[in-house]
């Protein structure tokens, strides 16, 4: 359609082919749109690209060998450490997506089937959480599952447990549940425009033809708020597959994610090389993960039709 | 019958799972503010007390009075600064139509996409490759990148309801380019430049992992609390500036909703 929009442009007969171009809506969009490119290109896509560069290099002290080489991705997918690491973050991010796109669908539909006039208010109130310091929202989460903290006083004066639960703090579920938190709003958002999308007419045609409530759900609803569903899933799982904050405040040692072993080769470690790597091999394999889950919804939502 | 069953069976669920999912996103938030007036080194319950002492501890912190003003002066610019290019990208967008425009469109909003880690591990390379020395600087630099899609998005759907006869008008009556802008582009989008200013403003203020790579010897809020956050006795004074920053947060952002949606209503109107 856009090259459909210049053809017609193009084609117009003037006397200057040039003069007429430089007038024309595409060189007034692509002058308008061009500090804001430049800028992304030189501080986002040139940068990514040092680091693929770098990634095929070698730490020589306090030098880099710039001779090609592959050993910097055979330690990062060979050694055990580094394994342990991506595999957890993946399993991680997965099981961090997984549950906020579960958990903020019901939310994404209620305030768009019943939040009334009061849509954007309710909206707004879903953002505010996450729009507050990151660094002091994980704190927090620390406050709440540490040993003395709420959660345990709570359940104890509830006489549920007699112990403080030492399992609640510095676990891979403590980092989980961090990021559900965390990433709430980035899924209750997309998913709440692409039900806002659905003709209502057609879920009310799928009741009178029989289907029942939930039916209808699954077969309207659900299949029509995908392009929600998997838009939420790549905007939570491939962030936090990098996160470094959380599993640091509340990960403890079987916690641990990529970000802090990547960190570790910009600071202490100084090899630059192995760190470009490790950041190249994590987008790789979330790309490949994400690719793969989004995959495996499409096939899972045509088969429930 | 049992249609009606299952509806009576059905509804009160929802509600019961909104109000449980609302607590789950602000009880964080709520003991933040609770614990930093407990007169109490400890986060513990039942609390201890009222007290403002952790605020009076921090009026006399200079290293914390540093940071914040790091944080102001590095929230200002990436504000400007993002909404800026903000500005020129969602206007061209909205505006006009042309080749390679979902690519750069891609490109400009790909932080929203990226393990935040990445970014800032590739900017540290490209900044210490140039020979640049890390400061505010540098900050700005980074945190701009990373605000400009949050700035778009909101200055695009500030944008979009604009129509372009308004503007045409203008230019017929014999207005220039700059007047026309001035005079009649900038009354209509004004309240939603001025939206993109306070939320990337927020973010700047919030952010932390750029920040962290990229701030060399001066720190903002959050890396000193960062810094902060493993001395435990420390844990009050961080609460009582917490409070303060959620407070101002939240503040901005409710003002950023007013506006945003007074610019809505101003667009429709402006169409009818």
């Amino acid at each position: 359609m856009t090259t459909a929009a210049f053809g017609t442009i193009a084609e117009t007969p003037s006397a200057s082919r040039r003069g007429s171009w430089m007038r024309s809506e595409e060189a007034r969009g692509l002058a308008m749109i061009s500090p804001t490119f430049l800028y992304a290109l030189a501080l986002l896509f040139l940068p990514v690209l040092i680091v693929l560069a770098y990634s095929f290099w070698t730490q020589d002290y306090l030098d880099i060998d710039r001779t090609f080489t592959l050993e910097n991705y055979r330690q990062a997918l060979t050694e055990p450490i580094y394994r342990d690491l991506f595999v957890r973050s993946l399993w991680i991010s997965l099981s961090v997506s997984i549950a906020t796109v579960v958990f903020s669908y019901p939310i994404a539909w209620f305030i768009s089937f019943h939040g009334g006039v009061h849509r954007n208010l309710w909206l707004f109130l879903v953002t505010v959480p996450c729009w507050t310091s990151y660094l002091l929202r994980v704190m927090s989460w620390k406050v709440i599952l540490g040993y003395g903290g709420v959660m345990n006083t709570g359940l104890i004066s509830l006489g549920v447990i007699d112990q403080p639960l030492t399992s609640l703090l510095y676990n891979s579920n403590a980092v989980v549940i961090t990021l559900v938190h965390s990433w709430a709003a980035f899924a209750i958002l997309p998913i709440y425009v692409s039900l806002q999308k659905i003709d209502r007419t057609l879920i009310e045609a799928a009741r009178d033809l029989g289907d029942s409530r939930i039916r209808a759900f699954l077969r309207v609803t659900l299949p029509l708020s995908l392009p929600g569903v998997i838009s939420a899933f790549l905007i939570v799982m491939i962030p936090t597959v990098g996160d470094f904050v959380t599993p640091r405040l509340v990960g403890g040692k079987d916690g641990v994610m990529i970000a802090t072993a990547i960190q570790a080769q910009f600071g202490k470690a100084a090899n630059w090389p192995l760190g470009a790597a490790l950041s190249v091999t994590t987008m790789v394999l979330v790309s490949l993960a994400a690719a793969s889950v989004v995959f495996a919804l499409r096939f899972a939502v045509r088969r429930i039709r | 019958m049992s249609l009606l069953t299952r509806r009576l069976a059905f509804l009160p669920w929802l509600p019961a799972y909104v109000a449980v999912y609302f607590l789950f996103l602000y009880l964080p938030i709520l003991l933040i503010p609770i614990f930093s007036f407990n007169n109490a080194a400890t986060t513990t319950f039942p609390l201890a007390g009222f007290t403002t002492k952790w605020y009076g501890t921090l009026a006399g912190n200079g290293a914390m009075l540093e940071a914040a003003r790091n944080s102001f002066v590095v929230g200002v610019c990436v504000a400007v600064l993002s909404t800026t290019l903000g500005i020129c990208a969602a206007r061209a967008i909205t505006r006009y139509r042309f080749r390679g425009q979902k690519a750069a469109a891609g490109l400009i909003m790909a932080p929203l996409f990226l393990p935040e880690i990445i970014v800032a591990v590739s900017l540290l390379m490209i900044v210490l490759a140039l020979g640049v020395q890390l400061s505010l600087i540098t900050v700005i630099l980074g945190q701009t990148v990373f605000c400009v899609p949050y700035a778009m998005s909101v200055l695009v759907s500030g944008f979009e309801g604009f129509d372009r006869s308004l503007e045409e008008a203008s230019y017929d009556l014999g207005e220039t380019a700059l007047g026309t802008f001035r005079r009649v582009t900038l009354p209509v989008v004004a309240p939603a430049i001025v939206s993109s200013l306070l939320v990337t403003f927020t973010i700047s203020l919030d952010e932390f992992i750029l920040a962290f790579f990229l701030s060399g010897t001066e720190p903002t809020l959050p890396v000193y609390i960062w810094g902060q956050l493993r001395f435990a006795a420390k844990l009050p004074g961080v609460l009582a500036l917490g409070t303060i920053m959620i407070a101002a947060s939240i503040l901005m952002l409710t003002l950023a909703e007013i506006l945003r949606r007074r610019a809505e209503n101003r667009t429709r109107i402006a169409l009818t």
